[in-house]
């Protein structure tokens, strides 16, 4: 199966990892590090859940990638090229080629819909286009595209606080892939919603970013939905991975050494 | 049966704060005794006041309604001028100052004071004050007024306002920060439309009050109705004073209604 082609569909080398983080290091406070040496290769497609329990890092790691967070030390190299030590328009322009899928949704509430989806193209647009609402008739197109893509078609001119928690998380992702990333992250993207949307929310992200051809690294609370839907799982505990392997491989062993204790196994 | 009786006493003070609490009482009553002697208060006028009080109003009612047309319209729409073009300078000046002075958006301490230094600046100076200081500059008239109330006001907008903008959620800040959005567009995309409620809120609020500020300046030479009223107290012509004095008193009202209005429609 081929990437789909054409100006969002951006189809990467098949050689060699998207995104390679090699001995990452974070630390907030000096001498108290979130995140300990983390070297990790993302292939170029497929999910990876990254399980592990509250406060061990999960969170950090993945704005390490898109540069929410400097890390301390380390590389992190994204289909070639490195983004450690970018700043300015350089860094921006390689955030644009990231996708990113958020906890609390972070729409914009008090925009509609199909501004809010507008945003995910703030990275190509100029600053006075964007001021006039004069977005590239291929953007809108691409937006309406997306609406129907999420199931949300009649929801283009609803501003984004009338809209359930479902639904947002909806325009989220929509909001990522319009920037036609070629790596889409997700930060605990349904930790926020009831257990019947959570399942959808994964499905849709699964099914969009496969279509695409988009790998996408997944931080979440919910071991099931990670077992269901990635190809990969990573076990985080206390700043470092302790488990990386395909779901199958995933033992009650191996959750205990993630989260800690047993009883809760049981 | 009663359990025994073992007196339990219960006092909402301790024995200090009961002195404590004596001693404010006995400053506020010798305060007051010390400063109403050194007003040096004339007790024939003090029993004159009353009469005085009732002379004043005979002398003003009937209004010189006439006067209007002649001597106050012209000068009611200047005060709506200078009211209406001070705002939107102060606007114009204090968007700068708050982008500045939110810690948000400018992360660096030195410029954040810097800009807190000039909000207080531009409050700690009464209207009356800097009316005084434009007229020196610009000489009597309208363009003072304007220039009085656009400064007076940077400071009350730019406050608000910062305050406004770091009150912004950083979630969606940061959702278009992650989209590789310019500056200039996490800008306008991000806090402007979370802080638009509170700008509108902010600039009519402001609006209402230049509008009364702006009826006094006429009093030191800078323009608008006050001007009519202190030719009025000057010539001692009370029945035009009680007419100025009831039109930027039902000025006052209707701005209130109205701006109470759109207010509560905005938010």
């Amino acid at each position: 199966m081929s990437a789909v082609a054409g100006p969002f569909g951006i189809a990467g080398p098949d050689d060699g990892p998207a995104l390679l983080l090699r001995n990452l290091s974070k630390s907030y406070t000096a001498g108290k590090p979130v995140l300990r040496g983390i070297t990790l290769a993302i292939e170029g497609r497929g999910i990876t859940a990254i399980i592990g329990p509250s406060g061990t890092g999960k969170s950090t790691l993945i704005r390490c990638i898109n540069r929410l967070v400097t890390p301390t030390s380390g590389e992190i190299i994204f289909r070639g090229q490195s983004l450690d030590s970018l700043s300015g328009s350089a860094l921006r322009k390689a955030r644009r080629r990231i996708g990113m899928v958020h906890q609390e949704y972070n729409l914009v509430e008090r925009l509609t819909v199909m501004e809010n989806l507008l945003c995910g193209r703030l990275g190509y647009v100029p600053v006075w286009r964007a001021w006039l609402r004069r977005f590239p008739d291929q953007d809108i197109d691409r937006a309406f595209e997306l609406l129907d893509a999420v199931g949300l078609a009649d929801y283009a001119h609803r501003r984004a606080d009338q809209l359930s928690g479902g639904q947002r998380q909806r325009v989220g992702i929509a909001r990522a892939l319009m920037q036609g990333p070629e790596l889409l992250l997700a930060d605990e993207p349904t930790s926020s919603l009831d257990p019947k949307t959570s399942v959808e929310i994964v499905e849709l992200m699964a099914r969009l970013a496969g279509d695409r051809g988009i790998p996408v690294v997944i931080n979440i609370h919910n071991v099931e939905l990670a077992r269901r839907f990635a190809s990969r799982i990573i076990g985080m505990a206390q700043g470092e991975i302790v488990f990386d392997g395909p779901p199958d491989a995933l033992q009650d062993q191996h959750l205990a050494r993630i989260y800690g204790g047993e009883s809760w196994l049981e | 049966m009663t359990a025994p009786a073992i007196r339990r006493e219960w006092h909402r003070f301790t024995p200090a704060e009961r002195l404590a609490r004596f001693a404010v009482y006995l400053f506020t009553v010798a305060a007051v005794v010390w400063a109403a002697r050194y007003v040096e208060i004339i007790p024939e006028f003090l029993a004159d006041a009353p009469a005085q009080t009732v002379d004043l109003f005979t002398r003003m009612w009937p209004f010189d309604w006439a006067h209007y047309w002649t001597g106050v319209h012209g000068a009611l729409i200047e005060t709506f001028h200078i009211a209406t073009l001070g705002t939107l300078l102060a606007i114009a000046l204090a968007v700068p100052v708050a982008l500045m002075a939110a810690r948000n958006i400018t992360r660096s301490k030195v410029l954040n004071l810097f800009a807190t230094f000039l909000l207080v600046a531009s409050r700690s100076v009464n209207s009356l004050i800097w009316a005084l200081l434009f007229v020196a500059i610009f000489g009597p008239g309208a363009l003072a007024g304007v220039m009085a109330i656009g400064f007076r006001s940077i400071g009350f907008v730019g406050k608000l306002l910062a305050e406004a903008i770091e009150e912004a959620q950083p979630g969606p800040i940061e959702a278009l920060t992650a989209t590789g959005a310019p500056f200039g567009s996490v800008l306008n995309k991000g806090y402007w439309p979370q802080v638009e409620p509170s700008f509108w809120s902010i600039v009519l609020f402001r609006w209402d009050i230049n509008i009364r500020e702006s009826a006094v300046l006429g009093l030191v030479g800078a323009g608008g109705i006050g001007v009519a009223l202190d030719a009025a107290l000057a010539n001692l012509y009370w029945d035009q004073v009680g007419l100025i004095l009831a039109v930027i008193f039902a000025v006052v009202v209707v701005t209130e209604i109205v701006t109470s209005g759109i207010r509560s429609r905005i938010i």
